[in-house]
């Protein structure tokens, strides 16, 4: 895995989404986010389904790392979300994919669909806005004269 | 505390996934004498180390559990003016809107606090917020829909008609 790879999934590194025990494969200029199952991410323990806060924030998370390899700087903050459950989602590993559909020079707006056995039978699907305009390295930002933020890199 | 709290099927779900007990969630008396739902802090659950406050995620979870909880509650209410006993099956989220006003501060537990606003014969409408200590100061706000599934609580008055 080359450096830039490695440092973009940074945002997988940090202590929540080992919790869940999130993972991504890169895939070129996007990447596959995974959940494997684990008993720990149950919220239903009748069907059993996955807890639907766990989903949303596998879809977050997804959003986040796709965003970083993309724009290569510091991961983004979440603004807002909006995810639409389609499905219960089974105690089976669960996928995702994101899709950037706009990067401005401080907003991202995102959307992120995951699936478990059938990617197009989705599970859940989420759009969010997501705040990119301080990573200092994002060369789909311009460069602003006078940022404040990271003046000594 | 009231009687409020008692341990019917929907109760023991809002405390007891597995989920929710692996972020440790658990129940405070808030001032109106419910109880709230609440996150303790824990290192493991950190979403930036930089800013050092509870992930993103937990909160989202922590409030999708406070909704699930403001609706058993709003059901129970109902069944109890009606005079008959709680059975409901389960509840499944449509969609979720979640408005992150924050970051949750560094070290602290996140409260989780959620309303029935209307349940509309087998759809509840819910809004929350979760906060440290001051629900005027919300770490995030949300809005959500649900579907309640079988066996429908409320008698749906054009089917009735």
């Amino acid at each position: 895995m080359n450096d830039i790879a490695s440092f973009s999934l940074a945002v997988l590194e940090r202590p929540y989404p080992r919790f869940l025990g999130m993972r991504a494969e890169i895939e070129g200029k996007t990447l596959l986010g995974i959940l494997p199952f684990s008993p720990h991410l149950i919220g239903n323990t009748v069907l059993p389904a996955l807890h639907g806060g766990v989903v949303g924030a596998f879809l977050e998370l997804t959003a986040l790392a796709t965003l970083s390899l993309q724009t290569g700087g510091e991961t983004p903050r979440t603004v807002d979300l909006t995810v639409d459950y389609l499905r219960s989602a089974r105690a089976v590993d669960t996928f995702a994919r994101a899709e950037i559909l706009r990067i401005g020079r401080r907003v991202a707006n995102v959307r992120v669909s995951a699936w478990q056995a059938n990617e197009a039978q989705p599970v859940a699907t989420l759009r969010g806005h997501f705040l990119v305009g301080s990573a200092p390295n994002n060369p789909l930002i311009p460069a602003k004269a006078g940022t404040p933020e990271k003046a000594g890199e | 505390m009231t009687d409020v709290m008692t341990t019917d099927q929907s109760q023991i779900a809002a405390r007891g996934t597995p989920q929710s007990n692996a972020l440790g969630v658990d129940f405070v008396p808030g001032p109106d004498g419910a109880d709230q739902m609440r996150v303790p802090f824990r290192d493991d659950l950190v979403g930036d180390p930089a800013s050092g406050g509870l992930a993103d995620g937990v909160v989202y979870t922590l409030l999708d559990q406070a909704c699930g909880f403001a609706i058993s509650s709003a059901l129970r209410n109902i069944a109890g003016m009606e005079g008959r006993e709680l059975r409901m099956g389960g509840m499944a989220t449509l969609d979720f809107r979640i408005d992150y006003v924050r970051p949750a501060k560094a070290g602290m537990a996140v409260i989780g606090q959620a309303a029935c606003v209307k349940i509309s014969g087998e759809v509840a409408f819910v809004r929350g917020a979760a906060f440290e200590t001051d629900p005027n100061d919300p770490v995030a706000v949300v809005q959500a829909a649900f579907m309640i599934t079988s066996p429908p609580v409320v008698p749906n008055p054009v089917a009735a008609a």
